[in-house]
């Protein structure tokens, strides 16, 4: 797989000879490429060369030599490992030539580059702030920016340790003088500039009609915030004609913590627990995910029985996601929590393994450099067996039995939500939802990681690109996780759990790395810059239900404002992740 | 899978679903029946309505029935000590492991020293926790190189007040025969493995 990767990029030099330069630093990857023509280039690979798919867009402040970086990560949709390519910009005035008009799905993602590190996209057709509030002032993911109630650059704090006596965070800095606000702010007869330009962004609101000669106004109505459709705090502002959907802009942010400011003030190892808070339904696949990332800047791999314990803790949780997620998409099919609490029922099963195992329910924090923290207690496996052996395949087969041909579900979602498979790609969508839509990419195929080259499973597969194939693949992909389970169970070694001693400081060398594992909603990847300190310099996560909620609307437009509930539930979005 | 019908079900889905209802609520009748007075309030009911081959309802009725936590679950740490000759000594060193390691930064360490020659010595002053902070990630327990800090199994911490969460040492001590009660296997392990330890030492001075 990474072979033909490599044959290209020993080519990339020699066919842009003047615009690329090979990344030199240390443990780097990938190209700098000039600014100015970054979107030709970008325009070639991805027509001339077949690098269809934006994964991941990000960038870096580079504080010391007062330069910001962006970075992407682009893939082919057949398969092999990203092609990593940077734009270098002056810090004091970053501008770059925004993608989007290439990868339409790099839209949210440049616009979180804008609000968490002021580069500014040129050309992109809506750049406002979309995780931080509308009325923040500063970008916080610069490195000289601090948050409230500021202590130091990284963990651990010297006033933990041998200073100690506690103190609360409100007796070190007073309410009052701990909030920056922009110059002149006045919460009274403030009006929030970007709602003007989000209900602007959705365009003309008159329309006249031709036959009956009779001018109709449109209207914009606000789902969520606090809407029990919305899966969380989200919010969608819909403009409709009638009861039609004809434009639509997503507001996230609500559950906003910074997560990448608190991972980078954080030790490499205390961000593992972090990770669990990101997508609280599969912290296991969050963790794995992380700890590739780390793994691979490192150097280590952890023994085979920790490989094999990741892989079944992984498919265990895909297991758990895509029960939750029926239940919760049938609650907004209007099945009011009666399926819900029979799927949540082998949920419920599997999370006490989880909990044996890890110690925690949902927050299980399993996952260690190099290997596992703990092995199975006695029972745990026979339990495991028991569930894939017996359990999970008859009550899988009862919820086929029962759903897949109701007649409602049928009415509700075929047909609804309908994303091509060229829309697909072109905004970056990941797992079900690409999958669905009749592109075969898996990347536990495309990009094998861990073990999962060693197992048989097919990558499923739906054509229709609607909700209702959008469950069915979920079914699809429960049956094949149950078989990658049994030859996991079978084949399970013997031996050690972990590679060298257990550490709770890591050394991890300079450089960067990319590590990505196919979670339950998609790709999920964790980009990781170290400077060989104890907390990495940049820690980025590419959350797919974050940028699979890119093609929102141009799933909506056409459908009724009763079907975006059950659009945005088949795309399967956990707050925790998508605002971070 | 079963095979995807073309036709529509006609109704007979949502009956067929209605119907699973039904089963469920019959079910849940007749497993009373068939675990007569064992299913409710008993230990074995709750480990069969937690097991794979449960039928009706599953739910547990809490507080008055409440799920066994298995040995691994983790809920905010507590510290050891022993007593030895009616003294109480904690197994801390305030060695500062568990405050660097703390992902949250929720542990607070003073080191004490010897009054007389102002050196520090192996025993904290003062340690806090602020249990509200804590993300019960289990990290100070499974990094302390003395086993003097573990997690915990008892989850109804509710208070009124915010201000009580700030657990100092007094709060968080417990006598090693509570953690050999709560954590058996953790704890036969430890002990074997610092008996053995011992034994090396002792073998090994012999042997010098």
């Amino acid at each position: 797989m990474t072979d033909q990767n490599t044959a290209l990029e020993t080519d990339l030099t020699y066919i842009f000879p003047d615009a690329v330069l090979r990344d030199e630093r240390a443990n780097y990857e990938g190209y700098i490429v000039k600014r100015e023509l970054l979107t030709s280039i970008m325009l070639r690979l991805r027509d001339d060369l077949g690098y269809d798919y934006l994964s991941s867009l990000t960038g870096v402040d580079y504080l010391p030599d007062n330069m910001m970086e962006v970075v992407y990560h682009i893939r082919k949709s057949t398969g092999g490992s990203p092609l990593v390519l940077k734009a270098q910009v002056d810090r004091d005035d970053p501008v770059i030539p925004s993608v989007v008009s290439i990868y339409p799905g790099a839209e949210f993602q440049e616009r979180e580059a804008w609000d968490l590190l002021g580069i500014k996209f040129e050309g992109h057709p809506d750049l406002r702030r979309i995780l931080m509030w509308e009325g923040f002032s500063g970008h916080p993911l610069r490195k000289d920016w601090k948050e409230p109630y500021y202590e130091e650059d990284g963990k651990p704090f010297k006033s933990r340790w041998p200073a100690g006596y506690y103190k609360s965070s409100e007796e070190k800095n007073p309410l009052g003088t701990n909030v920056d606000f922009p110059a002149g702010f006045n919460p009274e007869s403030w009006v929030p500039e970007p709602e003007v330009a989000l209900y602007a962004g959705l365009g003309k609101m008159e329309r006249h009609d031709e036959e009956t000669g009779i001018n109709t106004e449109q209207v914009i109505v606000n789902l969520g915030p606090q809407h029990p459709s919305t899966h969380g705090v989200f919010r969608m502002a819909a403009k409709l004609d009638g009861e039609t959907i004809v434009g639509l802009k997503p507001v996230m942010g609500y559950l906003h913590r910074n997560h990448e400011k608190i991972g980078e003030r954080n030790t490499f190892l205390g961000i593992m627990p972090y990770t669990d808070r990101l997508d609280y339904f599969n912290s296991m696949s969050n963790n794995f995910g992380y700890a590739l990332a780390v793994e691979k800047l490192m150097g280590i791999a952890p023994p085979e029985r920790a490989e094999y314990l990741r892989v079944m803790m992984a498919e265990l949780t895909r297991i758990v996601n895509h029960l939750a997620l029926f239940g919760f998409l049938l609650n907004d099919l209007g099945a009011y929590f009666t399926p819900f609490l029979y799927a949540f029922e082998e949920r419920e099963l599997i999370l006490d393994i989880f909990e044996a195992v890890s110690g925690s329910r949902m927050m299980c924090n399993y996952f260690r450099f190099g290997g596992v923290a703990r092995d199975l207690p006695d029972g745990a496996l026979d339990k495991v067996k028991g569930l894939v052996f017996d359990r999970l395949p008859r009550k899988i087969d009862d919820l086929d039995l029962y759903i897949t041909n109701n007649e409602i579900v049928r009415y509700r979602s075929e047909g609804v939500g309908v994303l091509t498979p060229e829309q697909a790609l072109a905004y970056s969508t990941v797992g079900p939802v690409l999958r669905a839509s009749g592109v075969p990419y898996d990347l536990r195929r495309a990009q094998p990681y861990s073990i999962y080259n060693r197992f048989d499973f097919d990558v499923a597969v739906r054509y229709h690109g609607d909700v209702y194939d959008r469950y069915l693949i979920r079914l699809d992909e429960m049956y094949q996780s149950l078989r990658i389970l049994e030859q996991v169970i079978k084949d399970l070694p013997e031996g050690p759990i972990q590679e060298g001693k257990p550490q709770y400081q890591v050394r991890v060398p300079p450089g960067e790395a990319y590590g990505c594992v196919e979670g339950p909603k998609g790709e999920l990847g964790f980009y990781v810059i170290s400077t060989g300190k104890p907390n990495p310099w940049r820690y980025h996560v590419r959350a797919p239900s974050f940028i699979n909620l890119t093609p929102l609307e141009a799933m909506c437009i056409g459908s009724k404002i009763a079907d975006v509930v059950v659009i945005l539930g088949s795309i399967d979005l956990v707050l925790g992740e998508t605002d971070r | 899978m079963s095979e995807q019908k073309n036709a529509y079900m006609y109704g007979l889905g949502v009956l067929k679903t209605l119907g699973l209802a039904f089963r469920h609520f019959l079910e849940t009748y007749l497993d009373d029946l068939r675990h007569l007075g064992k299913r409710y309030r008993t230990s074995e009911g709750i480990s069969y309505r937690s097991s794979k081959d449960v039928s009706g309802i599953f739910t547990i009725q809490y507080p008055e029935e409440k799920l066994p936590v298995p040995e691994e679950f983790r809920f905010i740490p507590f510290l050891i000590y022993e007593e030895k000759e009616g003294k109480v000594e904690y197994r801390c060193t305030s060695c500062g492991i568990c405050a660097k390691v703390c992902p949250p930064q929720c542990i607070w360490i003073v080191r004490s020293s010897d009054p007389n020659t102002g050196r520090p010595i192996p025993d904290p002053e003062e340690f806090y926790i602020d249990i509200d902070i804590c993300m019960n990630c289990g990290f100070c327990s499974e990094y302390c190189p003395f086993d003097a800090i573990k997690m915990d199994h008892n989850y109804e911490l509710a208070t009124y007040d915010r201000k009580s969460n700030v657990y100092d040492k007094a709060k968080l001590g417990r006598p090693l025969t509570y953690y050999a009660s709560v954590r058996p296997i953790n704890y036969e392990r430890e002990e074997t493995a610092r008996r053995e330890a011992e034994e090396q030492r002792a073998a090994r001075k012999a042997h010098a």
